[in-house]
This record gives structure tokens, sequence and C-alpha cells, in this order.
């Protein structure tokens, strides 16, 4: 390929450098009042009355307006697709500012005003009279017999969806204990029962969560907001108003960071109508960090209650667990996070008997969870990989070999049909384990004495791209050519930082053979004239929206020619482009014409389906008061038989055809016929053909594979102190062809940073009144640049043939394996098994106190 | 926009007495690293600020004929870590405030501040204890000299009146001559931190450098207000260096001397193992650096 695969600059590098690059709260006019929210002084219990006498008299106050006077409107706020069926549609649960309290801080009235310092002046001096049930902060609370029901008219207990998910319908673990009993004998088994905790945390993205609306004078109510998902946004907020689609708009310019929190749809619903409500005057809704660590989205708290199995020779026999995740106030995404974790935690590894794994999702009085980088696989991989470990710990057992054994295999099939095509995940562990020269610091770290000890660790993951078929996934691209031979590319999965601009104008380049000098790419979305595409999220982008570059750009590629046939009075299949000229095609192949590129698809996609047989899937979602609930919403997560197959089992070549980049095979640039900028100066103002040369498509993707990787860490433990020195990590990772490997490298060292907060520092801690302690960013703590030792990222790039580049997600899954690798170091190095991340040095000392070594 | 209602910048220490005096609900602002904060969450909003940032003689370092350390309050930690007189005679105090926040804020926060803000955790705390260092605040009725030492009465409370100005912190020459020291941090994680412990242990060594001839040790967060472990200081005098139960002694004795309160930031128990154990690796390393030469004395 020619422009893909190349470390090319960030389109945005320059203007985010500078400074020159706007975001949200650049763009607020003059004149823009301030919003500020009323927050619920209890964590659970009912606003019975609200004076605003006194705040009113606040000079410079515009507009106080309560849970009182809202629309009783309840809408969903997840960014998913919207759903046609009903029964896979979000839960509405909330209205724009809540009566019905649900956690500390809920929203329960708003101010306007001329400055912030009026409105917070006038916040301080609203009246609220609450009638106070108890603060519900954990799920053992929630699950209690007699605990509130938070949400009565949607569950009536605090169970939001309980789904079980099984690797074969007829498995239980107590019945393949007692199979593995009779076959191998008791004796020559170990069990591993426990429970493991996984933290609350919050994202901590460094640009705020804020926006800014006003009434256009066409009279949309216009959101400049800060997010991830525009185009849902402009859906969610018309559900909250009872506006129509069409009378809404939202505008995305770049944004600092989201990483799932802007994957949401946070207050821009109450923003847009704090406006309608001043006369659509402008009105900025910006909330503090306090506000966005507690009172936006978190990433679920986990706790797994775990069994495994194995024979003493290291085969891994059965696995159960139950999970029960703390969904906070209100459902966001829903059981989707929760399954995702259970379905992660059940594939990872595979067992000769089979593996039970059930999700529950409770809600609670705290803050709500959403999405956050790797959607429940983080929670996911630190249950499986500590439970793996403390089996290889008890056996005896080598980490890397157990995993080797017993993880997901080569051609590993979902129930739900997605298929690990490229797989790399062994090659990963293969390529990690020499970076950190695993045998020998196994060997070397052995039997060690004294306050401070060195230990080697590892963990795995898989991870799937995009969310089909769970959900929707499509995506919509549009290119125009300009009278110079540069085009516009224009798109609506967001620029968050993670590079799409740059990648996507690569794809572009790549297939139309227009150099990225001339590819621009329009970085604001603005749901007014932006194709549609559902967002930045699922580590879709590259893989979803690319196919849609792809064929948007083969489309141009077709009128440039077609317009170049005309022009110069050859057939276009004589012609081709090639660094902004038109060029003579040479054939250097057999001559033969190739297959139409959808065919070769379409045929291959057949003779893989048929090789693959897809298994059916089991369902077993039995709400606890017996109803069916939500299995309807959920199967889709459930999975079934693991076939197995081996991708290099396929007729040769098959693999490849799958994918067509759009660059010919077997053909050469010959002689340069017209430059591109004739061409299109011709098309533009011709006196026999104008013609604006522009192409626009929707891909609506059918397809998915898997992502994998592993973690491997050395490091050193000052067991008196508790702390953690990482002496060296490395993240190696599976995600197909690398589209920039610059851009990828540094994707992973931001995710290994997060995962290193995970597992150490992070976690989001209430009081018993359920009012949130550590909502700021000295107390919460992500590791600083001094926190984070030298990163070393390697890949195994195997072309997927799923993916339109060979490219497969990369997004969110380096924030994965961390965690437990530092984990499972641990434990090598001290011999202590930590049931819970985050490992804070208090706890440490706890442990190693307890065991005796300190 | 930070909600105050004046705001005065001082032209001398006697306009900023009368302007505090003038205002009964003025607060001194000088790097406004906490003051700020402060105001931002709520507490205080709508108050009146007076700052002393620009008053020339409240800067900088000096040292008097005597040998006798002035150190201006509003230096900044920056400006404090990188001066010469500080590199030259209590280079542990530069150490000390150079792991406050980030670069940003110690180009802001000040000595001052750090002290009469009468937090335990501040990072200059427990090396200003062992250092015996002498507050001197200016007031409506003129000058007073309080020992750091008696200068706190309570979280966030000291002897300092509403209209008096912290105008400099002696340390004297017996306080520092002679001495090596290593002030040891605690947090959760390298930088951008509040301590969860700080630690200073300095040494006296005798001149065959064996013995240890006096012994300071000062904590914050180990009690709600900065304090020193005299007892335990007590018993370290006269020790042989290479005797290796002196670690042992400090590390023990110490627990005897601290009251450290459990919160959901850490607990009592914790608390206790650090003091312990950083008193033992401080002293370790003030007594390395004294066997060095005692670069610093």
């Amino acid at each position: 390929m020619e422009t893909v695969g190349k470390s090319f600059k960030r389109v945005d590098a320059w203007g985010k450098v500078t400074g020159e690059a706007k975001y949200t709260n650049d763009l607020m006019p003059k004149d823009c009042l301030q919003a500020k929210v009323v927050r619920s002084t209890i964590a659970n219990g009912l606003v019975k009355s609200i004076d605003i006498s006194e705040a009113e008299k606040v000079p410079g106050v515009v507009k106080i307006l309560t849970c009182f006077d809202v629309p009783d409107l309840q809408f969903p706020t997840a960014g998913h697709p919207w759903s046609v069926e009903a029964a896979h549609q979000d839960v509405p649960d909330r209205k724009l500012l809540n009566a019905r309290v649900r956690q500390w801080g809920d929203e329960i009235a708003a101010i306007v005003a001329v400055d912030n310092v009026a409105a917070e002046r006038a916040a301080r001096l609203v009246k609220v009279e609450y009638e106070e049930y108890e603060p519900i902060v954990t799920v053992e609370q929630a699950l209690a017999p007699g605990a509130t029901p938070l949400h009565p008219d949607i569950r009536k207990d605090n169970i939001f969806v309980h789904s079980s998910m099984k690797t074969s319908p007829d498995f239980n673990y107590d019945e393949a204990k007692k199979k593995a009993i009779e076959k191998y004998g008791e004796e020559n088994l170990i069990e591993i029962c426990d429970t493991y905790r996984t933290p609350r945390i919050s994202h901590c993205h460094i640009e705020l969560c804020t926006s800014w609306a006003y009434v256009d004078t066409n009279g949309k109510v216009t959101v400049v907001a800060s997010t991830q998902i525009p185009h849902i946004m402009r859906r969610v907020i018309s559900q909250a108003l009872g506006w129509p689609v069409g009378k809404v708009r939202v505008i995305k310019p770049y944004i600092g960071g989201g990483f799932g929190n802007k994957q949401d749809v946070l207050d821009e619903p109450l923003n847009a109508w704090l406006s309608i409500q001043c006369g659509g005057r402008p009105v900025c809704l910006e909330l503090s960090r306090e506000e966005c660590i507690a009172m936006t989205r978190t990433r679920h708290a986990a706790k797994g209650v775990l069994r495994a199995l194995a024979t003493k020779d290291g085969k891994l026999l059965a696995r159960e667990g139950f999970i029960y995740t703390n969904k906070g106030a209100y459902a966001s995404h829903g059981h989707a996070v929760t399954a995702g974790m259970a379905t992660n935690f059940k594939d990872i590894f595979h067992e000769e008997y089979g593996c039970q794994s059930d999700a529950f999702s409770v809600y609670t009085t705290s803050a709500v969870a959403g999405a956050m980088r790797a959607y429940g696989v983080p929670q996911a991989a630190f249950l499986a990989d500590a439970l793996a470990d403390d089996i290889c710990y008890k056996g005896g057992f080598d980490p890397l070999k157990f995993r080797m054994d017993n993880c997901v295999p080569p051609g590993f099939v979902a129930s739900n049909g997605i298929t690990y095509y490229s797989y790399s995940l062994k090659e990963c562990m293969k390529r990690g384990a020499e970076h950190i020269h695993w045998d020998e610091k196994r060997k070397e770290y052995a039997n060690q004495t004294g306050p401070v000890r060195r230990g080697v660790g590892m963990s795995i993951f898989m991870y799937k791209v995009g969310v089909h078929p769970i959900s929707l996934e499509t995506s919509s691209a549009r290119m125009i050519l300009n009278q110079d031979g540069s085009i516009q590319v224009e798109l609506s999965a967001t620029e968050i930082g993670q590079g799409a601009d740059t990648v996507f104008s690569q794809m572009a380049s790549e297939t139309t053979g227009i150099t990225m000098d001339r590819v621009f790419i329009i970085s604001t979305q603005d749901t007014d004239v932006a194709p549609f595409d559902t967002g930045a999220y699922a580590s879709r982008q590259s893989f979803v929206t690319g196919k849609a570059v792809k064929k948007c750009a083969l489309e141009l590629r077709a009128r440039i020619l077609d317009y170049a046939s005309y022009m110069l009075g050859r057939p276009a299949e004589e012609l081709m482009i090639y660094q902004n000229n038109i060029c003579e095609k040479i054939h250097t192949g057999d001559g033969a014409p190739a297959p139409d590129t959808a065919d070769r698809e379409k045929n291959a996609a057949e003779k893989l389906k048929e090789k693959l047989a897809l298994g059916g899937a089991y369902i077993d979602n039995t709400r606890n008061d017996g109803s069916k609930g939500e299995s309807e919403i959920y199967k889709d997560f459930l999975d079934g038989n693991i076939k197995e197959y081996d991708i290099h089992d396929l007729p040769n070549g098959e693999a490849s055809i799958l994918r067509d980049t759009g660059v010919e095979k077997d053909v050469k640039p010959g002689k340069v016929l017209l430059s591109m900028e004739e061409l299109a100066m011709n098309a533009f103002y011709s006196l026999d053909r104008s013609e604006h040369i522009t192409a626009e498509v929707t891909s609506h993707c059918k397809e998915n594979t898997f992502a994998s990787g592993c973690c491997f860490v050395d490091l050193e433990v000052d067991m008196p102190l508790g702390k953690v020195k990482i002496n060296n990590i490395v993240n190696v990772h599976d995600s197909g062809t690398l589209l920039n490997p610059q851009l990828a490298e540094a994707q992973v060292h931001g995710g290994m940073a997060m995962g290193l907060g995970y597992g150490l520092t992070e976690e989001l801690l209430y009081n018993d009144k359920g009012m949130p302690l550590n909502d700021n960013l000295l107390d919460f703590k992500i590791p600083t640049a001094m926190d984070v030792p030298e990163l070393n990222v390697e890949f195994i790039q195997m072309d997927d043939p799923m993916g339109p580049y060979g490219n497969k997600a990369l997004g969110e899954p380096p924030a994965i394996p961390v965690a437990p690798a530092i984990r499972n170091a641990i434990l090598h190095a001290t011999g202590v098994s930590m049931k819970e991340i985050p490992m804070t040095q208090q706890k440490l000392v706890a442990a190693f106190k307890e065991a005796g070594l300190i | 926009m930070y909600d105050i209602s004046n705001y005065f910048e001082a032209r001398s220490v006697e306009d900023a007495i009368r302007l505090l005096q003038e205002h009964e609900d003025a607060e001194i602002i000088s790097g406004g690293t906490d003051v700020l904060v402060k105001l931002r969450s709520g507490k205080g909003a709508g108050e009146t600020l007076v700052s002393i940032h620009e008053i020339p003689e409240l800067h900088g370092v000096d040292r008097l004929l005597d040998g006798t350390l002035v150190l201006g309050p509003a230096t900044c930690f920056t400006d404090l870590t990188n001066d010469p007189i500080i590199q030259e005679c209590i280079p542990y105090l530069g150490e000390a405030v150079d792991t406050v926040g980030g670069p940003q804020i110690r180009n802001m926060g000040t000595i001052g501040g750090n002290v009469c803000n009468g937090a335990t955790s501040a990072d200059s705390a427990a090396t200003m204890q062992t250092l015996n260092a002498i507050v001197v605040l200016q007031g409506p009725d003129g000058t007073r000299e309080v020992p750091v030492t008696e200068f706190y009465t309570g979280p966030g409370r000291t002897v300092r009146e509403h209209a008096e100005v912290c105008i400099a912190f002696l340390i004297r020459p017996e306080d520092y001559q002679g001495f090596t020291g290593c002030y040891m941090k605690y947090g959760k994680r390298a930088s951008m931190e509040i301590a969860t412990l700080g630690c200073c242990v300095r040494v006296k060594l005798s001149e065959d450098k064996k013995t240890i001839e006096e012994a300071r040790i000062g904590y914050g967060v180990a009690a709600p207000t900065p304090i020193r472990c005299r007892n335990t200081e007590a018993l370290l005098a006269g020790k042989s260096v290479d005797d290796p139960q002196i670690y042992d002694l400090i590390g023990e004795h110490v627990l005897e001397e601290v009251n450290p309160r459990s919160s959901w930031r850490a607990s009592k128990e914790f608390r206790m193992q650090l003091i312990s154990e950083l008193a033992k690796r401080a002293l370790k390393e003030a007594i390395a650096r004294g066997k060095d030469g005692g670069k610093d004395a």
C-alpha cells in the first residue's frame, strides 16, 4: 500500500500543538449565559419542595428551573444506535431534572445567570426539602432484602438485568467437577474458589464535559458539544425535549478526550432545554471537574465470585463466574457492559468441560456506570487472569505455558458468529515473553528473601471490533473534488484524539490515488450536513467507518476515471490514478480481468461461513422473579458451542481476497495523461459536460473479527512501603495491519498509562452517606508523567480479511491487560495473591503484613 | 471567575496590615495555590483578598552576619530550591519544597503560605520543625517571634492573628551548622501529591563521623499538626552510626510520639507503618550524607 501503513504526522498536529485548534468553549459567543446545576445533598430520597426565592434575588440571575418544571418525558442516554426493535432499545429512566433523587449530586434544579459567580451564588441559596431514604452505595446493599427499589416503574428490585451464558446448554460447573473427579481422580485436580473485585473509576479526560446551546433563527435548537457521538446526541436531545429530530442540531468541534464518558448523552439535553426556556439565548453548561468525576459516568465496579478447576498437569477443565456490577443510579448503557464482561470472561480461556458466566447489573445510589475504554473487558481480564494465575500458583504451573495451553484457540467462533480470523494471540505471547526474558526471570526471581522483591507477570485479552451483530454498524462518507484536484472528506465517526482524522485521510488517499497533502478531512461534525455515522466508540472507526471511506473513495475514483475517459476519449478500464495524475494502466500480471470486488467478497464470505458452521445460542435470562424480562435484548451476547477451525486451513489466498484495498493488483502506472487539476477544472467549468464530482455512500458493516494482545511486566515491590516500581513493561498487540505505526504506538502508550492507574491507584470512594469523597484530580489518583515508566510496544501484524485495509481494533485494547499483569507479577514477587484492584500501597502493606512478610 | 468582592495589592507590610484591619473578611493571598482552590470550592466565597505578592522585602533568602538565615515568606518553592544559600546550608529544605505538587505550583506557591496555612501535610513542615525555624509576625502592635514548634494550635490553625503578616522565617546557625538531613515524602504517586506522610531526619555527627551527636526528627501528617519526636532524638544522641540497632530504635520509639488519624486517605495503621519505616530510611540517608563529608554542613 502507498499511504496506509506509513507514519504520517497527525493532520491536526499543528493546530493542537499551537493551540489554534478550536474546542467547544473556544467557540462560545461573548454574550453566552452560564448555567449551573443544583445538585442533591442526599443520596437517596425525594425532593418535596424547592424554595428559590432567595436565589432569585442574586443580581445576574436570569432563570431558575427545577425538577417540577421539566417536561414529563423519560429518555435513555446511552451512545448506542437506535434499535428499530422496541425490546432492544435503551431504557429511558431519567428526566431532564429529577425529583426522585438516586445519587448524591443528582440533578434537581438549574440556574442560568450572566456569569458563573452569580449562578454559583444563587445555587448556594436554593433551599430544598427532602424525604430521605437510606443510601444504597454497594451492590450488596442494593440486593439486600427490603432495599428501596430505585426505579420501581422499570424494575421491581434493583437488579437491572441478570443474564446467564454457558459454553453449551447443558454445562454445569458442579456436574463438570463430578465428571472430572471420575476421569482424573480428585487427587489430580486443583480448584480455586474466590471473590475478586475491580473498582469504579473515572475517565478523567482533560477537557471537561461541556456544551453551549442556542435556538437558531430557523427555529432549530443548536448544541455545540464535546461529544463522541454527535448524531446519537441529536436523537437523544429530540427524545428528551419531545422535539422532532430535524429541529435539533448538534455540532462537535475538536474534543479533549472522552474515553467513553462522552459516548453517553450527559447534560446536553438539559442545556438545550435551558436555552429554549431563556428565549433561545445562548447558554453554556460546563461541568466542574468534581461533577465530571462523580456525576457523569464511570467504569463499572465489578465483583466476580469465581471458580476454576484444572488438572495437576495444567489443563483447564471448567470455570464459573457470577459477576455483579455496580450500575449506579441510572441505566446509561444498560446491561451491555456487564454482559460484555461476562462474555469476555467466558471466551478468553478454553476449558475441557466449559464455562458458565452469569452477569448481574445492579442499580445503586452512586455514580452512574456507563461506557469506559474497553467496555467491560478490563474487568473481565482482571477476573480471568487473576483466577488463572491463582490456579498456576497453586498448581506450580508456568503462567505463560498455562495460557498457551488453555487460552482461546485459533479460529474461535463466538455463538453470535464473531470469528477470530487473523489469530495472533499466541504469537503476541511469544513476542512478549521474549521481550521480558520470561524464562530467565521466572527462574531468577524464585526463592527471594528480603523486603524488596522482584517478579514478572502477564495477562492476555481479546476484543471484538465494533458492535456487529449485537447492534447496528452503519457508516456514511462523503467526498468532494475541488477545482485544484484536492478533496474534502466528510465523516461522522469523530476525531477524539485517537487520530481518526489522520488514518481516514490516509485511507482516502490510498484508494483514490490523491496524495495526502491534497486530502482535507472535515474534523467538525455538524449533524445538519455531516453524513450519518453513530460515532467514536467500540474501537470501531478504522474498521467500520474505514469501510465507508474505502467504498466512497472507490466511487469517487470511478467518477474521476469516467470523466477522464470522456476527456481523453479512452475507456476508463485503461486508466488509473496515481499521485494526482491520470495515468495509463499497465498490466504486469497474466492479463486476466479481476472479478468484481463485491462478487469476490461475497463468494469468499460464503465459503468461510460454510467452513465455520456457526453454532446456536443458549439463552437463560430468567430474572429472579421468574419473569423472562430481558432475555430477548441480550440474546445476542450469548455464546454457544465453540467450533474450531484455523484460518490457515483455508485454500491459499482465500483470506486475502476477502479484502480489496482498492489498489489493483498486478498493475502499475504508465504514461501520465492528465493531471487531476486539469480534470477538475474541466469538470467544474466545461461548457460541454459540467459535473461536480462527488461521492456519498453508506456502508452497512456486517462483519466482525477479534483483536487480541498481552502485557508482560517485570517489577519490584518495596514491601515495607507498599510501593511497586515497574522495571520493564511491554504490551504486544494483535491489531491486524497497522494504518499508521507511530499513531498506533502512541495509542498504546496512553492505554498502558491508564492500565497502570487502574491497577495501582484509581478508585472512586464514597462515605456511608453515599457522598463521593475523592472527586478531584488530587485525590483521584491518575498516574502523572513521573509515575509512568518507559512503555514498550510491539505488534504482530497479520492482515485481517475483514478489515478494510487488513486492520482491526486498537483504540481501547491497550488499557486492558496492564492491571492484571501487574497483579500477577506481584504474586510472583511476593507470593501474595491480591484479590482486588487498585492494589494501593495501603492494601499491599496490609496484605504483606497478613502474609508475615513485613 | 472566582467569587471575590475586593482585591488589594499591598505596597508594604504596613499597607497589608492596614488593609487586613479595615476588612474583617479579608484573607492574605500570595501564590494563591491554596486560597484560590478554597475559593473555587465555595468556601470563603465573596471574601476580600489582600495580596502580599508584590512586597519586595518578603522575597528571597538572606544570611545575616551571625549566620542566621532569613527566608522571605513570599519566596516561591522553585526559588527556594534553587537559592544558593539554601543549597549551601539547608539543601534538604530545598528538596522538601521541591516535592510540592508540580512545577507550575512550585513556581507560584510560597514557603510563607505553606507554613501559615497550618496544614500538617505541608511539605516544608517536617523540615522547618527540625530547624527550629522562628516565625516572625508583624501586626498592628509591632513584631513578635514565634518558634515554629509553637506556631500551630490545631489542624489549619496557627497563632497568627487576623491582621498579622508573616514577614520572615529565621533559622539560627546552631540549628543547621554541622547537620546533614533528609526529607522523605510519601505519597500515592510521584508528583501532584499531598503527603500521606512526611518525615525529616537530621543528624549532627561527631568530627570523626562515628557518633551521632544530635538527631532531630520531624513529621508531617503524623499528628494533627507538624511535630518533633524529641524523646527518640534524645535516645539517638551518642549512638554509634554503625550500630545497626539505631534503626530499630528510631523505628520503634517514634511510634510512641506520634498520633496519626485514620481517614479515607490512609488508615492509622498504615501511617504508623510509614512513620516507622520512613524514619529508618531517612536516618540512614542522613547519616550517609554526614559520612559523605556533609556537603550541606
